[in-house]
């Protein structure tokens, strides 16, 4: 399979590899995928309380050229957008990025969910349920 | 040295110069008809056919009338299940292969399930290999056929066929085996081994593509197939249509090279592969061979590098030509169903290489591929979330994945 110029250069140079401390409130983390499907990605978001502006963003990933090209593209968008601009980053739009053929799509559905669960993560931590509503 | 390095001599091999020198007379002044009787082309041409069919029967302790020329593997393979599954119906009308086998043989074997023949597909256990009483108990009285693969083409494991072609004998099962893989690379002898029909391959021992061969037992017993291509009878009618004449003086010779080269390159084979599995092992943590290294084709290599997907690693590589169980570079997207007949978990099934070493690789190759191998492997487990947990000591068997 040929891979576009754009994969092969996040492949060799990874934008964002690492990890930010899962136990800070101001993280969040989501964790998408299954080893035995093939591919994990662990995308981290630490956002500013004050401004909601996501000032650091992380990624490893267990997968194929395009899966780490997709979240390490994931991470280099992330940074500087605000949570809600983030949630608005949409698969097809690291599809059309990446150029990525068909057979190599979920990659990017892939990305996307990772996105949304590292912020659904930080929103759970900055908003807790309160003991008494989650009763009801 | 020169890159890119070809390393996936199980996919296909190159012709080897000494083949090709043989079959050129044959693709230029001699191109005679082998079934022309009256001139001297068909002549010259039928002399050339029957040395190669000679070389080919000599390399398996066959004989030379038990030698039906075909377009290659697949087609042997069809051509045995299908004749032996039409000739014998009246028998019965169950056949045995094994869940690892060639898709040659297992879609064959689908095909033949839809007009009625019942297939019995035996597991095989986790160093590759098909358990022999298990075997025994799935043996009918309405079973014509085994198929059992002499050597696997993923994992290189090289089946008991001489034990097993004595069960078949006992129970008066006739046994085929694809010896695509194993036929000159190892010894393979049909009478030793009770093989009753065996199909073999000319591309995968640096001769051409597109010309194999099937051994088809004359006496004891007398094999007997029902023909799936029809015309003009060549092959004493199990196999029609005007031969191959340069492919066939080409598998000939390959046959005759293999069987006079095997003993010392098997070897040289073998401490090549050894020494890449020794430094592999030695620089890289978990890492898993799959299959038995005990009962295993010299060149063979299958190697799973836990945490890092095989797509990746092949990417990485990408001067070094080998291949991966990894679903992403299946045409199915599904990892290899070889590797997950071992019962080791899909997880290692996608972070496999296939490693096959051939005639034509040095050691200096050798020492190449282990250092960017390792080289990248690392650079990849730094990516990695899955080495990352491994190394907090998670259990990633209890981690709830979302699977997709």
């Amino acid at each position: 399979m040929a891979y576009s110029n754009k994969v092969i250069d996040h492949y060799n140079h990874p934008r964002n590899v690492g990890s930010l401390d899962k136990s800070d409130p101001n993280v969040g983390t989501g964790m998408v995928g299954a080893p035995e499907c093939g591919d994990v990605m662990k995308l981290q978001v630490k956002v500013n309380p004050e401004t909601g502006v996501i000032e650091d963003a992380k990624f490893k990933t267990f997968g194929c050229g395009s899966a780490i090209a997709s979240s390490s593209l994931a991470t280099e968008w992330l940074r500087g957008k605000t949570v809600d601009e983030a949630l608005a980053i949409k698969n097809t739009d690291i599809v059309t990025e990446l150029s990525l053929p068909p057979v190599k799509i979920h990659c990017s559905v892939l990305a996307e969910d990772a996105i949304k669960a590292a912020i659904t993560d930080y929103k759970k931590k900055a908003n807790p349920i309160p003991a008494e509503a989650a009763r009801v | 040295m020169k890159l890119p390095i070809y390393m996936d001599n199980h996919a296909t091999t190159p012709v080897d110069p000494r083949v090709f020198e043989a079959m050129r007379p044959y693709l230029t002044n001699v191109f005679g008809n082998s079934a022309s009787r009256n001139h001297s082309f068909g002549w010259e041409a039928e002399e050339a056919v029957e040395k190669a069919r000679k070389q080919v029967a000599s390399l398996i302790g066959a004989t030379s009338k038990e030698i039906v020329f075909t377009s290659g593997a697949t087609e042997s393979d069809n051509l045995a299940l299908k004749g032996v599954a039409e000739m014998y119906a009246e028998k019965g009308n169950h056949i045995i292969t094994a869940a690892t086998e060639h898709k040659a043989i297992l879609d064959t074997c689908k095909r033949l399930e839809k007009h009625g023949t019942r297939v019995t597909y035996l597991p095989v256990q986790q160093n590759g290999l098909v358990d022999l009483d298990q075997l025994r108990g799935v043996i009918t009285d309405k079973t014509v056929l085994i198929s059992i693969m002499h050597a696997n083409n993923e994992i290189g494991v090289l089946q008991p066929i001489r034990e097993i072609g004595r069960i078949a004998r006992e129970r008066g099962v006739l046994l085929h085996t694809d010896g695509t893989q194993a036929v000159g690379k190892v010894p393979v002898n049909v009478l030793d081994d009770n093989i009753d029909l065996m199909s073999i391959s000319a591309h995968k021992m640096y001769g051409p593509k597109g010309v194999g061969a099937l051994y088809v037992r004359r006496r004891n017993p007398r094999v007997q197939l029902t023909a799936q291509m029809d015309g003009g009878g060549h092959e004493r009618g199990m196999r029609s249509g005007t031969l191959n004449v340069p492919g066939i003086v080409g598998l000939g010779e390959a046959c005759a090279l293999a069987q006079a080269e095997m003993p010392a390159e098997s070897k040289r084979l073998a401490f090549l592969r050894d020494k890449l599995k020794e430094r592999l092992l030695n620089s890289l943590d978990e890492v898993y061979i799959n299959g038995t290294l005990e009962h295993r084709l010299p060149n063979n290599l299958n190697i799973s590098f836990a945490y890092v997907e095989g797509e990746s690693l092949l990417m990485g590589i990408n001067e070094i030509a080998v291949s991966s169980g990894s679903a992403c570079t299946s045409a199915t997207l599904e990892p290899s169903y070889v590797l997950k007949a071992l019962g080791a978990g899909d997880d290692l099934a996608h972070s496999s290489i296939r490693f096959g070493l051939g005639r034509f690789n040095t050691e200096e190759e050798v020492d190449y591929v282990a250092g960017k191998v390792i080289e990248v492997v690392k650079k990849l487990r730094e990516l990695s979330p899955l080495y990352e947990m491994f190394k907090e000591g998670i259990d990633l068997t209890k981690v709830q994945w979302t699977a997709h």
